[in-house]
């Protein structure tokens, strides 16, 4: 065997070695420099995100028959969640340090590196069985996650609750594809492509196997009718294994998607899968809007507010022979600074008064007007008003999927478009709230922790800088261009 | 009488069924993880099939067999964890007493 192979997955070992440092950090390190060991994780991460930036990360290679590719496009996939995790690090250092929590704290970062190296598996596999690995190892340490917070009841409802849907939906995409396997005798993407392109005609078989891959992914992607779990699991999970649920692992799932129904099932696109497409996608905006309306608990709130928003990054995928990847990048990058600015805030509000209900923000900005702003600007760029980066993503999204020019993509964009405003009118019930309500405030004024204020001010600084920086999507858009 | 691939395919699709019936009706856990056992199983056997007799100059179904027997072994393994940790806050594994979240 070729061992210089391993020098194509420069992210992957860089990886690794973080990972294998905070281990070694947690495990050897005398006690007193144990309350380090975020700052340490997140310092090595930070690190590990330059590291993507470097030009040679981005050169094509592959490794192991074709089973692993890298190129500039899932280099730059990867480096949009390195920012993603750092972020959630940073938040989750307060958190961390609570008596509950402190003395498995180490786990905690450890698990999270290795649910992101997962991704970079599921991003990067050409081979469904380099792709399962990828996809469990994502899913699996994230139930354990789910459970962090041994003492409170919820977390472990909701992690019994994660791990059963998680394995119900894996079993449902390995049983597509079986079928799969059974009809092209291959689990290569790129053979299966073959295959299903000199068959010509398409099997029931065929459309049954695609049926079934999309609704396992569509678990992961909690797009609905797989939602269920999706907002008991977000509400009982500790906030910021909630954010990082949310985002990254959400973000990944829909590149993978991505990957999946165009390098396999690209050639059967019109025939098999479209219309399921255009069905998900309307059924998971519309009904991700209307539950999120009833939200009391701000985190259930935000549930539902990200199965909407994952509607959203399914159109990046319709629109995938026009501009749709560098849309869906810029869409993922643009979600991930705002939903975490408003996980932020809850998690700052949590862990210093424990309320986490829409009733308790009531004339939050009398006492805490910094908070209460990066919730508005979140909730702004969620919604998508301009000049925020929401607006701009949402933008993009929608142009990239209209370029494809047929009319059923036109009433597709148009159903969205309808729901973009009703979503306006729960994002500024939170707006309403915080600003204009006369109530006394419950949450009296405080200060949140430095850590907190950090990834804050990271958040905000993304949402305001990439609606007016045009040339992130710009580089994007080259990029892709190139590397296609 | 020659034994053909439909022989296989069959009971592994009972299998199947009757997992996914039972994950969807029970109401303890354990046995909701059983059910996921046993559709993990009918996959297993698919795989195996579908190499042996369809494609029997390669491997890649046996391999893959291989690789989700160890993820199964790794999922029951999380599952059991945390319904342990259920049983011993609530002392009980009833999947509709673990309904504290409704709204």
């Amino acid at each position: 065997m070729d061992y210089s192979q391993f020098f194509a997955m420069k992210q992957e070992i860089g990886l690794l070695v973080v990972f294998l440092l905070v281990f070694l950090y947690d495990t050897f390190m005398p006690k007193r420099a144990l309350g380090a060991t975020g700052w340490v994780a997140v310092g090595l991460m930070a690190i590990q995100t330059l590291f993507g930036f470097c030009p040679s990360v981005s050169q094509s290679a592959d490794a192991f028959a074709g089973m692993y590719e890298t190129n500039a496009i899932t280099a730059c996939i990867k480096n949009i969640l390195n920012i993603g995790t750092v972020i959630v690090m940073i938040q989750a250092i307060r958190w961390s340090k609570q008596d509950m929590v402190v003395i498995r704290r180490g786990e905690f970062y450890e698990l999270i590196l290795l649910t992101l190296f997962g991704m970079y598996l599921m991003i990067s596999a050409r081979h469904f069985l380099l792709f399962i690995i990828g996809l469990e190892t994502a899913s699996l340490p994230v139930a354990a996650m789910v459970a962090f917070d041994k003492h409170r009841y919820e977390s472990h409802e909701a992690a019994v609750k994660y791990i059963l849907t998680a394995v119900f939906s894996s079993v449902i995409l390995m049983m597509g594809l079986s079928f799969v396997y059974g009809l092209t005798g291959s689990l290569y993407f790129s053979k299966i492509a073959g295959a299903i392109f000199a068959e010509g005609t398409i099997s029931l078989m065929l459309i049954v196997a695609v049926a079934f891959v999309i609704g396992g992914v569509g678990f992961k992607l909690s797009l609905v009718p797989f939602h269920l779990w999706t907002a008991d699991v977000y509400q009982g999970a500790p906030t910021p294994v909630t954010s990082y649920l949310s985002v990254i692992s959400k973000g990944a799932g829909a590149f993978a998607f991505l990957v999946i129904l165009w390098q396999v099932f690209g050639a059967v696109y019109s025939d098999a899968w479209e219309w399921m497409l255009y069905a998900l996608i309307i059924l998971t905006i519309t009904i991700g809007n209307l539950f999120a309306m009833r939200q009391k608990n701000m985190k259930r709130f935000l549930a539902f507010s990200s199965i909407s928003q994952a509607g959203y990054i399914m159109l990046g995928i319709i629109a995938f022979r026009g501009m749709g990847v560098a849309a869906l990048m810029y869409y993922v990058l643009v979600y991930i600074f705002s939903n975490l600015a408003a996980f932020g805030v809850i998690g700052a509000i949590e862990n210093a008064t424990g309320r986490v209900s829409m009733d308790d923000y009531q004339g939050l900005r009398k006492t805490n007007p910094k908070l209460a702003f990066t919730m508005m600007l979140a909730m702004f760029s969620l919604a998508g008003i301009p000049p925020f980066a929401g607006f701009f993503s949402k933008f993009f999204i929608f142009t990239s999927a209209i370029s494809q020019g047929s009319v059923a993509i036109y009433v597709l964009v148009l159903i969205a478009l309808i729901n973009t405003i009703i979503s306006l009118y729960y994002y500024l019930l939170v707006v309403k709230a915080m600003f204009i309500s006369e109530e006394t405030p419950v949450i009296p004024e405080f200060k949140s922790a430095c850590s907190e204020r950090f990834a804050m001010w990271i958040c905000v600084a993304g949402i305001i800088g990439l609606g007016i920086v045009s040339c992130v999507y710009n580089g994007l858009l080259d990029m892709v261009s190139t590397a296609c | 009488m020659d034994i053909t691939l439909i022989y296989y395919l069959v009971p592994s699709l009972i299998m199947f069924c009757c997992g996914i019936y039972g994950f969807l009706t029970r109401k303890n856990m354990i046995a909701m993880l059983i059910s996921l056992e046993l559709m993990l199983n009918a996959i297993d056997i698919n795989f195996v099939v579908f190499n042996r007799f369809l494609y029997p100059g390669s491997m890649e179904g046996m391999f893959f067999t291989l690789f989700a027997i160890a993820i199964a072994a790794a999922e029951t393994a999380i599952a059991i964890a945390i319904i342990i940790n259920i049983f011993r806050a609530d002392k009980n594994i009833n999947v509709e007493d673990a309904s504290q979240m409704k709204n």
